[in-house]
Order: C-alpha cells, then sequence, then structure tokens
C-alpha cells in the first residue's frame, strides 16, 4: 500500500530527546483526526520506544536513533531502530514486570502492546533492534 | 518538571508540574526522598493537577516510593488526574494500590 506521507528524523539518544520524539509522534498524529486518548496511546508508546533504546540499546555508549513515521490510508506506522546492543531473548523481555531494576515498572513493551495496534520486535544481540508499530486509522477518523 | 513540597497535617504534598519520563525521573525520586528524609512524615500526598505526560519511567518513580513508604506503614495518595494520564496509571495497575482523590482536601480527609 501507498505511503501518503512520511517524515524521517535521526535522534542522538540523549534522554532529553524522548520528550521531542514524542511530540514529533503526536503532531504526526494530528493530521488524523485520532481522541486525545488515542494521541496520548502513541505520544506513551513511542516515548517508551525511544526510552528504551536510551536507557537500554545505547547503555554504555551514545549513538543514533531512527525514527520514521509513515502514514498510510489504514493506518500510522512507526518505526524506531537503534545499532545498539540488541536484545537477546525478545520474547522475555516482551514479558510484563522484566527488569532487573525495581524502580522500573517493566512495562515498555506492554504499554507499547496495549496502546497500539500492532507490535514487532526485531533484535540482534551487538546489531540492534527494531521496534515498529501501527496505530489503525478507522475510516470515521481518516480526513 | 518544577517540583513543590510542602507539609500539612503530618502529610508530605508533593505538587508536580510537567512531564514524568526517563530524562527527569532521576531528579523526581531524589527530590521527593530527600523531602521524606528531611520531614520524617509517614504519607505522601501526590498532586498531578499540572502533569500532561507519563510513562513507565515517571510511574515506576511512584511505585519505588509506595513500596518504601508501603512498607514503614504510611500510605500513597494521588489527587487531580488529568483524564489521559489516568488510562496510564490504570493500565499499569497502580490505581489498585493507590487511591485516588479529586483534591489535595479531599485526600487529607481521608487519612
Amino acid at each position: 500500500m501507498a505511503i501518503k506521507n512520511q517524515i524521517i528524523i535521526y535522534l542522538q539518544s540523549l534522554s532529553e530527546n524522548v520528550a521531542i520524539a514524542r511530540v514529533t509522534a503526536a503532531a504526526f498524529a494530528a493530521q488524523i483526526d485520532f481522541t486525545i486518548n488515542e494521541i496520548e496511546e502513541i505520544r506513551v508508546a513511542v516515548s517508551e520506544a525511544v526510552s528504551n533504546v536510551v536507557i537500554h540499546g545505547y547503555a554504555e555508549y551514545e549513538g543514533q536513533i531512527q525514527l520514521i513515521m509513515n502514514l498510510y490510508e489504514d493506518k500510522l506506522e512507526y518505526i524506531i531502530t537503534d545499532e545498539g546492543k540488541g536484545i537477546a531473548d525478545v520474547s522475555l523481555a516482551r514479558q510484563p514486570s522484566y527488569s532487573s531494576d525495581p524502580e522500573r515498572m517493566g512495562l515498555g513493551f506492554v504499554f507499547m502492546e496495549s496502546f497500539m495496534d500492532e507490535l514487532d520486535v526485531t533484535s540482534e544481540v551487538n546489531k540492534g533492534t527494531t521496534v515498529r508499530m501501527i496505530k489503525k486509522i478507522l475510516p470515521s477518523a481518516a480526513h | 518538571m518544577n517540583i513543590t513540597t510542602l507539609l500539612k497535617r503530618g502529610v508530605l504534598i508533593v505538587r508536580v508540574e510537567g512531564e514524568l519520563d526517563m530524562h527527569v525521573a532521576n531528579k523526581f525520586r531524589e527530590i521527593v526522598d530527600k523531602a521524606l528524609e528531611t520531614s520524617g512524615v509517614k504519607h505522601i500526598l501526590f498532586n498531578f493537577e499540572a502533569v500532561d505526560f507519563i510513562d513507565s519511567s515517571g510511574l515506576g518513580v511512584i511505585l519505588g516510593r509506595y513500596k518504601k513508604i508501603n512498607a514503614a506503614g504510611g500510605k500513597v495518595l494521588v489527587a487531580h488526574i488529568q483524564p489521559q494520564v489516568i488510562q496510564i496509571f490504570e493500565l499499569s495497575g497502580l490505581l489498585k494500590i493507590i487511591k485516588f482523590y479529586n483534591t489535595e482536601a479531599e485526600a487529607l480527609e481521608c487519612l
């Protein structure tokens, strides 16, 4: 299916850039008549994905994060890619409360999965991770 | 993010302004823990009236404070949550263990 609109941004893996990523993601979503709650879900999901890269993917060194935003007729697609340390066991990482740190909830992937319609995570150790998320556009919300 | 802390009727009130994400999580935790330590009170009341965003990093700090305060026999209360932020609390399960109130006064009445 043809892409109707696309924005690609590159972010340095700094914690202050997480807010820029989610604001950009929400601005991209605003071209669709989503509800405030749906926009909030996108903000949180993208915030979680980019936070994961900053906290885990590039834990030892700084790197580049690519955020691709695609608008299709029937869906929005967000693809977050890093070339960081990767995730050894993706299905384990996606489980609730998977976190070594008691101050963290281990809910990052749970939020992404719950707030978006599709979540796809591919990762290779020492190569990087790609998180692809889809938010469906209901016919009534399209312009 | 801006944080104001004050004491009222033996409760530490923490008024937060801004977005609670991973960028501010450490600072948020430090300020709250320091205020708890200095005041020596048992209970804490978060006022999130001016919080328009929270994700799992921000929730993690609240959960961490809950564990600490709960273990010491205190209570964690939350007042004034914006509607779009409530659904994040709901999904995290924090709504099941932390009580929510419309106003600070209402929360203080229930202690």
